[in-house]
């Protein structure tokens, strides 16, 4: 575990997601406003967040504000989508340092080159989708990750992939655009198919909650990523 | 939001019935489709808003006899079948799980104001180990394309919620037996692809012998 960021400037220009996760007094109104107002409040949050931020707010929220088509709800969705996007961001690079690794062969190395693929598909689809909203999709993080030996590696992916299936069925019912939300379930269930596999394979339980899969919210699942952010 | 670009023509026959007509997601998926070889994703965007009106109740109700049918399979079939080792254990430990959504979903039918269906009988044409398994992956994976496919329709946010966690389920099943039978566990790549409820019917109608 890294010691959390405290007064350091970030070094450039960071996603939201990212700089939630450093910025301690973003993430206390994040945790208030949320507390207060419940989902509803993500997009004024991202707002909030861009406010407080001394440096130019280049998140999602401000150029769908000013898009003709833009609501409020896009302005949620858009939040949710960068959210979405930056753990992409972070499956990709995990799984592609992983198949760099060469820890895996055989039948296992090319599940988890798929599973790197498809989670670079979604990487591609939430830029586009944040785009069609007219935002401006989160900065791709820079992440870290513990490549050791191929039972921790996969004990870690199984991890991963848990808190992305929880990450993505927290958000689902707060998706106001049906297209959108409908996109979010057809990433959903890939998600918890990896994780399905890879707990498979480190003889963890397919379904860790029982029949009823666990939703987990934004700042729960920013705090379990917090360690593999550079 | 009309009027984009259009990269790749197969995009046009991407309509959403009632909604906008820019699919971002989606026309992001068939993109990298295009790229990656992930295969064909016109058809998704109209199967996910293709289910009809009814309200959550009646959605709920197609839920719930699927559900059933699952339910069914694993615990009165997987017992008669006799399957042994992992299908074994995985017969019980999913059927006990959908047993618990049969139970949820009856309950979130009755505090919508609706009344849920009854059981039906079921006929499942299998015999052996391999042909019950292979069965349970095609459950399995209707299971999801159908709740991915119904969600979008729900009203609450709270049964909307439900289903998510439900489908989430339904999908480590399907991804757990496709990898026991030697199949991929992500047979339709980074996207699920949303099922119609005239979809699901070809695939579990069959099964259904009286409701």
């Amino acid at each position: 575990m890294p010691s959390p960021a405290t007064d350091e400037s970030p070094p450039q220009p960071t996603g939201l997601v990212e700089r939630l996760v450093r910025d301690d007094l973003d993430r206390k109104r994040f945790l208030k406003m949320a507390g207060t107002a419940g989902a509803a409040s993500f997009g004024a949050f991202v707002l909030a967040a861009c406010g407080s931020s001394k440096k130019a707010a280049t998140t999602a929220a401000a150029p769908a504000s000013t898009s003709s088509t833009a609501s409020t709800s896009s302005t949620s969705d858009l939040a949710i989508l960068n959210y979405a996007l930056t753990l992409e961001y972070l499956e990709t690079e995990f799984y592609n340092k992983v198949v760099k690794a060469g820890l895996f062969t055989g039948k296992v190395g090319s599940l988890i080159k798929d599973f790197g693929q498809q989670e670079m598909t979604h990487v591609e689809a939430l830029k586009g989708a944040v785009e069609k909203l007219g935002g401006t999709p989160a900065a791709k993080p820079e992440g870290k990750f513990p490549i050791n030996t191929a039972s921790q590696v996969a004990g870690l992916a199984y991890t991963v992939e848990n808190l992305g299936a929880s990450a993505y069925l927290g958000q689902a019912p707060h998706i106001q655009n049906p297209e959108v939300l409908a996109s979010a379930l057809a990433i959903h269930t890939v998600e918890a198919r990896h994780a399905a596999t890879l707990g498979t394979l480190v003889k963890k339980p397919v379904t860790p909650d029982g029949a009823f899969a666990v939703p987990a919210d934004m700042e729960t699942v920013l705090q379990a990523v917090k360690p593999f952010l550079a | 939001m009309i009027n984009h670009e259009i990269p790749s023509p197969e995009l046009a026959a991407c309509e959403v019935h009632g909604m906008t007509r820019s699919s971002f997601i989606l026309r992001g998926a068939l993109a990298t489709g295009a790229l990656y070889g992930a295969g064909a994703v016109a058809p998704f965007v109209s199967a996910a808003f293709a289910q009809s009106g009814g309200g959550d109740a009646e959605i709920l109700n197609f839920a719930l006899t699927l559900e059933y049918l699952e339910s069914a399979f694993y615990t009165v079939k997987g017992k008669q079948v006799g399957l042994s080792g992992q299908a074994k254990a995985y017969a019980r430990e999913f059927g006990a799980e959908e047993e618990a959504h049969v139970s949820a979903l009856t309950a979130a039918i009755k505090q919508l104001g609706g009344t849920p269906v009854a059981k039906p009988t079921f006929a499942f044409p299998v015999t052996n180990e391999s042909s019950f398994l292979a069965l349970a992956s095609v459950l399995e994976n209707t299971g999801v394309g159908a709740y991915n496919g119904a969600a979008p329709s729900l009203q609450s946010k709270a049964v909307l919620a439900s289903a998510g966690s439900i489908v989430q389920t339904e999908a480590r099943h399907a991804a757990a037996i496709d990898l026991l039978i030697g199949m991929s566990p992500t047979p339709n790549q980074g996207f699920d692809r949303p099922l119609t409820k005239t979809e699901v019917l070809a695939k579990a109608g069959p099964l259904i012998k009286t409701s």
